[in-house]
């Protein structure tokens, strides 16, 4: 298994006040990670680390052969302004071939080709024409993951996608991703509140807490004193 | 034939005063307008109002103090801007409020400061606008700004998409978002100077604001907003100076009126076609 992020005891805070403390783990190729922990517990600022976002006070976060900070696909928290941005399905899935490229003001062929490909992968190609803001949450988090995977091959990063999807559209997401993983081999990385699906579907959790944390295959925290907890 | 229009189109007085208004309206309205799409989407409109007050206040200081307008006014709103948008980032004071606080203080400080000169003439210009009365510099100026502007929307269009949807990923995907915030911040800075040395401090955000609402109303992608935002914005721009010449209204007024009109019309096409 070629590994493609390892963290080595990394620190993170905000105006001195800490938020992640000395955490260490690892994502291999084909690894389908949950990230669980109460609201505040510093979820999305370990991702906003891992992307290069935040800086990290301490530690090291070393990239696999071949992978670097910006070929991974993010899928963030979505804000309330996206909402009803003007856009069309096509423009937003493109604008994540950015990474790839120069300062060629126009995308080429290849990348529209790309971004067509993502659209097909995720179901929404005949959706390509119509405007963001006129989709279904759950149409819109699946814009959002295609742009994601426009930027990358190997990995996706995303920040509690189903936290306001009604639960069909939480599970049609949730078998999106998982597919994404098994059928196409990219690895994941997702934050999420639903303790419950993230130990059926990944292959390992990572639990922050306010001290200490747990990180380990699924079934190792199924066994353990914090995962038995929280089942 | 009416009396105004006649003396419009005296080849002299076109040359001399009409022609240069044009041409330094045109410019600053497009500025405006692009600058404004991004401006809106990110909830920052609040910025380029808040930056016209401060701008008065500077200009107001200026005139007093017999220094040139241009040369005090522009460094000053600049780096006010800078510090809107920080505060605006780091939300310690809640932007609006800090965006409200900073720009009242300012306005009223060009008040004070002019009053007590007795410089309410040359100083009522910066309130209300001359665009009749644009000097030769500022249309050169203004006229800079906007290739400026143009070219940044063309080459750097995909790049201001990304940031201005989602700051968050365009970062991730290596684009350096604060370098466009602070491009973005000169630019506004600037394009809301001379435009409130035309239109005036009271209505030149709504120069910014109007358009891209208006094309929001029926545009569904955001190429779409931006081109249909600079067009209507012209439009109404040349509508508005032709009804001001001709009626002899104030030319600031006329052209806002003439952008609330396209927006409301604007939202009953997009009101109807929502429907079908
Ligand atoms: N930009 C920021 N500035 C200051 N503090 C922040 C910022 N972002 C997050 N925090 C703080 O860091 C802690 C962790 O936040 P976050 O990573 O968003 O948690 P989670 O995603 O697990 O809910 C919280 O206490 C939050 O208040
Ligand atoms: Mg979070």
């Amino acid at each position: 298994m070629n590994n493609l992020i390892s963290c080595k005891d990394i620190s993170a805070s905000y105006d001195g006040m800490n938020v992640l403390n000395n955490l260490t783990f690892s994502v291999n190729e084909g690894d389908y990670l949950c990230i669980v922990g109460e609201n505040g517990s510093g979820k999305s600022t370990l991702v906003k680390c891992l992307l290069g976002i935040k800086k990290i006070d301490s530690g090291n976060i070393i990239m696999g052969e071949g992978l670097s900070q910006t070929d991974i696909g993010y899928l963030p928290q979505q804000t309330q302004l996206q909402k009803g941005f003007p856009a069309t399905v096509k423009e937003v899935v493109l604008s994540g071939c950015l990474n790839s490229r120069g300062y060629y003001p126009f995308y080429t062929s290849k990348e529209k080709k790309s971004a067509d490909e993502s659209m097909q992968k995720l179901g929404i190609f005949d959706l390509k024409l119509r405007s963001y803001r006129e989709l279904s949450g759950g149409q819109q988090q699946r814009v959002l993951l295609a742009r994601a995977l426009c930027a990358t091959k190997k990995l996706i990063l995303l920040d509690e996608p189903v936290t306001a999807l009604d639960p069909l559209a939480s599970a049609e997401l949730y078998s999106v991703i998982s597919e994404l993983n098994q059928k196409y081999k990219i690895a994941v990385i997702m934050i999420s509140h639903d303790i419950q699906n993230s130990v059926e579907n990944a292959s390992h959790v990572l639990h922050l807490k306010k001290t200490g944390y747990f990180f380990g295959t699924s079934n190792e925290y199924l066994k353990s004193e914090i995962g038995s907890r929280f089942i | 034939m009416n009396e105004n229009l006649k003396l419009m189109f005296e080849p002299e007085f076109f040359r001399a005063i009409i022609f240069p208004a044009l041409i330094g309206g045109i410019a600053v309205t497009i500025c405006a307008s692009l600058l404004g799409v991004t401006l809106v989407l990110k909830k920052y409109s609040m910025i380029g109002d808040g930056l016209s007050h401060i701008g008065y206040g500077a200009l107001s200081v200026a005139s007093v103090m017999n220094l040139a307008p241009l040369k005090v006014a522009l460094p000053v709103v600049i780096i006010s801007a800078f510090i809107l948008l920080r505060l605006n980032e780091n939300n310690k004071l809640h932007g609006d409020s800090a965006i409200a606080l900073f720009s009242t203080t300012a306005l009223s400080i060009g008040i004070l400061v002019s009053s007590k000169a007795g410089m309410t003439n040359d100083v009522s210009h910066y309130m209300f606008g001359s665009i009749l009365a644009m000097s030769k510099e500022d249309v050169i100026i203004s006229v800079a700004m906007s290739i400026i502007v143009i070219l940044a929307f063309i080459f750097l269009y995909n790049r201001i998409f990304s940031v201005t949807f989602d700051e968050n990923f365009a970062k991730a995907t290596g684009v350096n978002a604060g370098v466009y915030n602070m491009i973005f911040a000169v630019l506004t800075a600037v394009t809301v100077v001379l435009g409130m040395m035309m239109m005036g401090s009271l209505l030149i955000s709504s120069l910014i604001v109007i358009p891209s609402l208006t094309a929001m109303r029926v545009c569904k992608s955001f190429r779409g907003v931006v081109i249909i935002s600079a067009l209507i914005s012209v439009t109404s721009f040349l509508i508005g100076m032709f009804m001001s010449l001709l009626m002899n209204t104030t030319p600031g007024a006329s052209i806002v009126i003439v952008n609330a009109v396209f927006f409301i019309i604007f939202s009953i096409i997009g009101k109807l076609t929502v429907r079908n």
